[in-house]
């Protein structure tokens, strides 16, 4: 006795049932507007941003220098301890070569977006960024990046204060 | 711990197809109807439904479980929703479980369902708000980002080449031509037209990639005295697991799922397994790419860390292999309505061990198989265990 006849006979629907107008739809287009305060952590990381700089914060209790900074280690589940200013620089955890975008059309120029450990953070602490100014084909794994800021009159103390990050 | 004995007397689902003339409420009732009748049981013994299903965004319909509730079979029942993103299919049957082990009820029906094609142009649009509104959003990230920061991460660490990685979506699809529910099922596809498909997001390629899917699945679960009045070859929960990480993954190793361990863990000491590579004969871990399988298969221990690939380019996991991995053809094959492919997982793991499994039986009568869902952002592990 096989399972299929518990399969229910479903009713796929292909273009032509839309290009014959067999199928009735109905549309609606969603209006949602937010507007997020900045938070403790992540607004001194912000603020840090708008100056050029990437901060993160020192859990004193097991010892990880963590960023994006956080008020509370997830980990030891205690306050953290204070500030640290990290480098601008770092190295490739991982990337990918992006020929779409997120709504599938192609690109000509694949977009680079990375993991990039920070320079002065704990081991593997990064954050996700993109790289340019390099031919996609050279772009590897370890490789030592560089941020590019905006110009300092520019700067809104947002992520996109990093243009993006290019090879040292 | 007291916990009363649970076992699965019935499954059904629907075709997996890419866009259903059926609502979302049509498909779950398609799929609940179904397993009910698989185990001629009605509405009226069912005790309690537990439903599935992930992004509201799909359907743009705020608590949609609400919405869905009706198709489940829940008027008048208690009723509760399950939700941790892609491991919603797995976890779903895990909390019908604990209805049962607890005492609280005698059966539970468990459904789970996703339609996808709603979300114009693409449903990908649904899951920009995953990423972080602060330090993320603005980069303008879709989803196949972080598969492709993850799945280039994994070959960097063992050393793999593209191919070693799409053997697995060869795999899946041929098995998913034996499932009369597939979607994308095909049993002439090749190596190369896997490593010839489209580039979308470097390592990741068009057919490493599961579809867009719509469908339903339902179990119904009952304690000890219950199924063994429905039917002579139940099929019983012998351990369930679950386990986040932490949501900021750019600070983790992306090339080892450690949650999928821990929840592994969790559900093999509960089953009494110990060596799971030998305790363990099928094993339906979640494959939305490729390389997630081979990444779960290590995660739950079943293969060392980077050695997937390996057992797979030798046959192991090919159906008639010595542990046959995704025979239903998986979500590479078979579809991903994302809750409901998980609990397809589960489904197949039940007419497996019944024997029911058709074209795809599996040889040699598994006693005991393992399903696994993976999702939120990147950081859940779900995992079932049944066995007879």
């Amino acid at each position: 006795m096989s399972m299929e006849k518990h399969v229910y006979p479903t009713s796929g629907l292909s273009e032509k049932d839309f290009e014959q107008k067999q199928v009735i739809t109905v549309a609606w287009t969603p209006r949602a507007e937010y507007e997020w305060d900045e938070g403790v952590a992540i607004g001194r990381y912000l603020q840090g941003l708008k100056e050029g700089k990437l901060i993160g914060r020192v859990c004193h209790h097991c010892r990880r220098k963590l960023i994006p900074p956080r008020m509370f280690c997830e980990q030891c589940f205690r306050p953290t301890d204070e500030w640290f200013e990290a480098g601008d620089t770092g190295t490739i955890k991982t990337f990918s070569l992006c020929y779409v975008t997120w709504d599938m059309i192609r690109l000509e120029h694949p977009q680079i977006p990375a993991v990039i450990d920070i320079d002065g953070a704990s081991a593997g602490m990064g954050i996700m960024h993109l790289v340019s100014e390099v031919d996609p084909k050279a772009v590897r794994i370890g490789m030592k990046v560089k941020a590019v800021w905006k110009a300092a009159d520019k700067r809104e103390g947002a992520i996109t204060d990093i243009l993006y990050w290019k090879p040292m | 711990m007291s916990m009363r004995r649970v076992a699965v007397v019935g499954a059904g689902m629907t075709k997996f197809v890419r866009r259903s003339l059926e609502t979302g409420r049509e498909l779950a009732w398609e799929a609940a109807s179904k397993a009910l009748e698989s185990c001629e049981m009605t509405l009226d013994d069912i005790d309690s439904v537990v439903m599935g299903s992930a992004p509201d965004a799909f359907d743009g319909v705020h608590m949609k479980s609400e919405w869905l509730a009706d198709g489940a079979g829940a008027w008048g029942k208690p009723y509760m929703r399950g939700y941790v993103g892609g491991g919603t299919g797995v976890f779903a049957p895990a909390q019908g479980w604990y209805h049962i082990a607890s005492g609280l009820f005698d059966t539970c029906l468990v459904v789970c369902e996703e339609k996808m094609s709603p979300c114009r142009p693409h449903p990908q649009a649904a899951f920009i708000s995953i990423f972080d509104n602060f330090t993320e959003r603005a980069l303008g990230p879709n989803l196949l980002w972080i598969f492709a920061l993850e799945m280039n991460a994994y070959m960097n660490r063992y050393g793999l080449k593209k191919e070693d990685i799409a053997q697995v979506a060869v795999k899946n699809k041929r098995n998913a031509a034996d499932h009369p529910a597939s979607l994308l099922g095909d049993a002439n596809i090749t190596l190369q037209d896997i490593l010839n498909s489209e580039v979308l997001a470097y390592p990741v390629q068009r057919l490493d990639v599961s579809p867009v899917t719509d469908g339903a699945v339902a179990l119904v679960l009952a304690a000890d005295h219950v199924a063994r009045r429905v039917t002579n070859k139940p099929v019983w929960f012998e351990g369930v697991g679950w386990n986040l990480d932490t949501a900021y993954w750019t600070d983790r190793d992306l090339s080892y799922p450690t949650y999928v361990e821990e929840a592994a863990r969790m559900a093999y000491k509960m089953a009494g397994i110990t060596e799971p590579r030998k305790q363990i004969h099928i094993a339906e871990p979640y494959d939305p790419f490729d390389y997630k399988e081979l990444h779960h298969l290590e995660g739950l221990m079943l293969f060392p860390k980077g050695k997937a690939p390996e057992a797979t380019a030798l046959g192991i996991t090919q159906r008639n292999g010595d542990l046959p991995v995704c025979p239903s053809g998986g979500l590479l094959g078979v579809g991903n309505p994302i809750a409901a492919a998980g609990l397809m997982k589960v489904a197949e793991l039940f007419w497996q061990l019944r024997g029911e499994a058709g074209a795809r039986q599996v040889p040699g009568d598994p006693r005991r198989g393992v399903a696994q869902a993976w999702g939120d952002l990147m950081q859940v592990g779900t995992v079932v265990v049944l066995g007879k």
